[in-house]
């Protein structure tokens, strides 16, 4: 079975809650329409189609669109070593979806990143603290408008932060094929 | 104040008998069983590591006695990135050194911060404490690490102790 049929199965099981795959550079995606249901097609997933390996769930923020966010969901069945993506979509209003902890105990982590960076939160899970920033840090710093040189914060006795000198950057490099020196990293402000 | 080491010995002169201040004695003591405090926070450490091993050999300076516990430590070496979640926690380390104690800032990371001009890290160690010598590089050789602790060697050894002692106890008698 290959990913392309893993995706044709999930359709037959769902409907239209699961769209028509993606390819890109040979690998899968699929988006759930419904966020509520990510925890029924990732059991599905795990136990009817041996999706037994959660690689790993990240989060992107579309800022400006809506719906905001997007978690993204990549799994992985060691048996026969394929891979599916699943994506859904989160309002910013809402910014809360369940939890599959249920169904891969390996998601704990990657959930409490999700939060502690994005500021989304995962209904059912044991133990949705921080995970990198200390408890009680009152932003949420890889979203996209918060800015890179971060924002002073204090909370007496555990940490404090402050703005970075930024001394003209952002440096950032441009993604393209042509030579080095018109990629590499120079100050580059956002027009915003 | 001298500044330089004060002792000079030779027996063919002298016989048995070594002529010194109580400052030079002292400070000599001092300067050459400096204990490294190794805060190893980043790859900044694995240079440290080589420092303290065969091939640079921070033995030959006396300080290969690396302590763990703050309370037995001399120096502390800053080795990395400082973020702001670990600031509190050397922060505190530096506080649980007895005095006399001194700080060497390794790297480009913990002098100024480095290429981590981001929300999560300190930029420079010494917004929290007070910094010695500080090394450019990322990271430094193992000999730029040397000479940082020869430099700490060099100040320990213009550092008046006796002198000190002696002002701060006939301020007290005047006082008194």
């Amino acid at each position: 079975m290959t990913s392309l049929e893993t995706a044709q199965k999930l359709k037959e099981k769902f409907g239209d809650l699961i769209s028509e795959p993606t390819e890109f550079r040979g690998e899968i995606s699929v988006k759930v329409a419904d966020a509520e249901q990510i925890v029924a097609v990732c059991e599905f997933c795990k136990k009817q189609l041996g999706y037994d390996y959660l690689v790993d769930v990240s989060s992107l923020d579309n800022y400006g669109d809506d719906p905001r966010w997007t978690v993204v969901y990549e799994l992985r069945n060691l048996q026969n070593a394929n891979e599916i993506r699943l994506k859904t979509d989160v309002s910013e209003e809402k910014s809360e979806l369940p939890s599959v902890i249920g169904v891969w105990r390996t998601v704990n982590w990657h959930e409490r990143e999700i939060y502690d960076m994005m500021g989304i939160r995962f209904r059912g899970h044991p133990d949705l603290r921080r995970i990198l920033m200390w408890e009680g840090y009152p932003y949420f710093p890889l979203r996209k408008d918060f800015p890179l040189a971060g924002k002073p914060s204090d909370i007496p006795g555990v940490a404090f932060s402050k703005t970075a000198p930024q001394e003209g950057g952002p440096f950032v490099t441009i993604p393209s094929t042509s030579s080095a020196t018109s990629r590499e990293p120079r100050v580059r402000v956002p027009e915003n | 104040m001298p500044t330089q080491s004060e002792i000079g010995y030779d027996s063919k002169i002298e016989g048995d008998v070594v002529v010194t201040t109580v400052d030079a004695a002292l400070n000599w003591f001092r300067a050459n069983s400096v204990w490294p405090m190794p805060m190893g926070l980043a790859c900044c450490a694995i240079e440290l590591m080589a420092v303290g091993a065969s091939r640079f050999d921070i033995s030959r300076f006396g300080s290969e006695v690396m302590r763990f516990s703050p309370r037995q430590a001399d120096c502390m070496i800053v080795a990395g990135t400082v973020t702001y979640k670990m600031a509190g926690a050397v922060k505190r380390v530096w506080d649980q050194m007895a005095e006399p104690k001194w700080c060497i800032a390794m790297g480009a990371c913990a002098s100024t911060g480095g290429m981590y001009r981001s929300y999560a890290v300190l930029q420079g160690v010494d917004q929290i404490i007070p910094v010695d010598v500080y090394v450019s590089g990322c990271p430094p050789r193992p000999e730029a690490v040397l000479d940082a602790l020869m430099k700490i060697q060099s100040k320990i050894k213009t550092q008046p102790i006796l002198k000190d002692l002696t002002a701060l106890h006939l301020q007290k008698k005047v006082a008194a």
